[in-house]
């Protein structure tokens, strides 16, 4: 295995990551402080979420990797090279197939199952951060429950913009207790937070906190009565597969105002298409 | 025959506060009832410990010895069911915990800032400043924050049009108001002001002022007011305590203190001030 100890980090550092990963998952939503290790790629590139998949990854294990839904990008390619080559185990394109999934802001369209684990990358895991810089502070405000200012940023957006105009990282409450951020996932994903039959964890690398959603767990994304929280919704279709109800993206086809929108789930889109075919 | 209740009941009970950050820096051994419906006014000069004192009394700075009892009455809590479960208990402020002392502070308590921009969020605009205190106790109705928003600036005359402007756009007696709507949202029964009118010109104080007292009056609020401003003093309190060197050097009503002074210090303080 090239010289590497199983999955790249030492013994010690996945059991550390691991008891967090336990309080993590006892306490859901709590952000729980880990002693985060460099990883052979920069900050950002989700050196919290390839710890993770570190620590919980085993030999038999079948690995995914995906980038905006996407399993050919960059970021997607790079983090499953790394595992084949440090822990030799399986990967797949294929959700229903992996029991391990690392992803850069999406959630497959596929419904998860019991036994899957999904590994978020997450850049800022504190939601109260935009208002309240003091990490002393944040702290404080989840320990009392002092959610108010989370109203305040979905209140400026309706003054400013006639709608809640947060689309991405869109806050949630867990199990009717810790205000957390979801990571930037786009708020059409929200929905299947809740009540997920899959075990959701959560790794920043940069800021070392990780932190986790329970299977069958209560996530609530926050809102007003008079203004409720909506997912996006477009008027197209997958160009490809023809799908009215997932995640689309944009692509520019030429420099003359030719435009697609395609799946932005690269698997889902292919296994329709190989259905339909 | 049903007798009309003459004195009012103590809304909160300082004892022998001591706050000392060296030796005269500070306050020290400050006893006083504060009662329900009252304005008190503690006045003195810069450094003479006023201001430590209004932070140790609004729950921001514990006392290094001495007790804050506040005492609530029946039927005029708020929602808080933590709070109201011993509804006529006394609250000693510093033993009851940072939770439920923040909680108190957020609901039945209101502190306005000698600058304007420490009580306000300046990024977020007027509304969300007003309706911040809402909708941390669980208002979720955006229509309703925002009529309670426009009523409340109506209330300190400000333009309710301004509702989605940012604080920054507004002028410094304009902020101030917004600090005092901001505070007063909630219907606070105590209320703390550190020189309110601070840092304004005179005649936006004076309209701040006049603003001030109708409000006090109207609400039926108790305030602790401190000011190194006689003439505010004047106008808005019942009741005066001189401070100097972290003591309190003299007590009684306003007008029997600024009329006829009797500490040498407060005969000083008295005749120093300007007329033009």
């Amino acid at each position: 295995m090239n010289g590497y100890n199983f999955a790249y980090l030492d013994e010690q550092t996945k059991r550390m990551i691991r008891r967090g990963l336990l309080k993590a998952v006892a306490i859901p939503g709590y952000q729980v402080p880990f002693g985060g290790r460099e990883m052979p790629m920069p900050y950002g590139w989700g050196t919290g979420g390839v710890q993770l998949t570190a620590s919980i990854l085993g030999a038999d294990d079948i690995l995914k990797v995906i980038d905006q839904g996407a399993d050919d990008t960059t970021n997607a390619v790079s983090i499953r090279h790394f595992f084949q080559r440090v822990a030799g185990v399986e990967t797949t394109t294929a959700t229903i197939a992996a029991d391990v999934i690392q992803t850069r802001h999406r959630i497959p369209e596929t419904p998860l199952r019991s036994g899957q684990i999904l590994v978020f990358q997450v850049p800022i895991p504190e939601p109260l951060r935009f208002i309240e810089p003091s990490e002393q502070e944040t702290r404080l405000m989840h320990a009392l429950e002092e959610y108010g200012v989370m109203h305040v940023k979905l209140y400026e957006d309706i003054a400013r913009y006639g709608h809640i105009a947060t689309t991405y990282a869109y806050p949630v409450k867990v199990d009717d207790r810790y205000v957390m951020d979801p990571s930037p996932i786009p708020k059409f994903d929200n929905p299947k937070l809740n009540d997920s039959p899959a075990l959701m964890l959560f790794g920043a690398g940069r800021e070392k906190r990780l932190y986790a959603i329970p299977p069958y767990t209560r996530v609530e994304s926050l809102d007003f009565e008079d203004h409720p929280f909506e997912i996006q919704s477009w008027e197209e279709n997958c160009a490809l597969c023809g799908s009215d109800h997932s995640y689309l993206d944009e692509v520019i086809t030429d420099d003359k105002g030719g435009r697609m929108f395609v799946c932005s789930d690269t698997d889902y889109c292919q296994t329709r298409r190989g259905e339909v075919a | 025959m049903k007798k009309p209740r003459l004195t009012r009941p103590v809304l909160l009970d300082v004892r022998d506060i001591t706050r000392l950050y060296g030796p005269a820096k500070g306050c020290e051994a400050i006893d006083f009832q504060l009662h329900a419906g009252e304005v008190l006014g503690i006045v003195g000069e810069s450094g003479s410990g006023k201001s430590t004192l209004l932070r140790v009394l609004a729950g921001l700075e514990a006392p290094d010895s001495g007790n804050v009892i506040y005492r609530r009455h029946a039927g005029q809590t708020v929602l808080d069911e933590d709070l109201s479960e011993n509804a006529d208990a006394a609250l000693d402020l510093y033993a009851i915990g940072e939770a439920r002392r923040r909680a108190l502070l957020r609901l039945e308590w209101g502190l306005v800032h000698q600058n304007p921009r420490d009580g306000l969020r300046m990024g977020v605009s007027a509304g969300a400043n007003i309706g911040e205190q809402l909708m941390a106790q669980g208002q979720r109705h955006y229509g309703q924050l925002r009529a309670t928003g426009q009523e409340w600036m109506r209330q300190v005359e400000l333009d309710p049009s301004r509702i989605d402007d940012a604080p920054r756009t507004f002028s410094g007696g304009m902020q101030q108001r917004l600090q005092i709507a901001r505070t007063l949202v909630t219907q606070p029964r105590l209320v703390f002001m550190d020189e309110p009118t601070g840092g304004l010109d005179v005649s936006v104080q004076a309209r701040l002022l006049d603003m001030l007292r109708t409000l006090v009056r109207q609400l039926g609020l108790s305030v602790v007011l401190v000011t190194h401003d006689l003439a505010v003093a004047r106008l808005l309190a019942h009741r005066l305590m001189v401070m100097r060197r972290g003591q309190v050097v003299e007590t009684g009503l306003t007008d029997q203190i600024l009329d006829d002074p009797q500490h040498e210090y407060t005969q000083l303080l008295v005749s120093s001030v300007l007329t033009p």
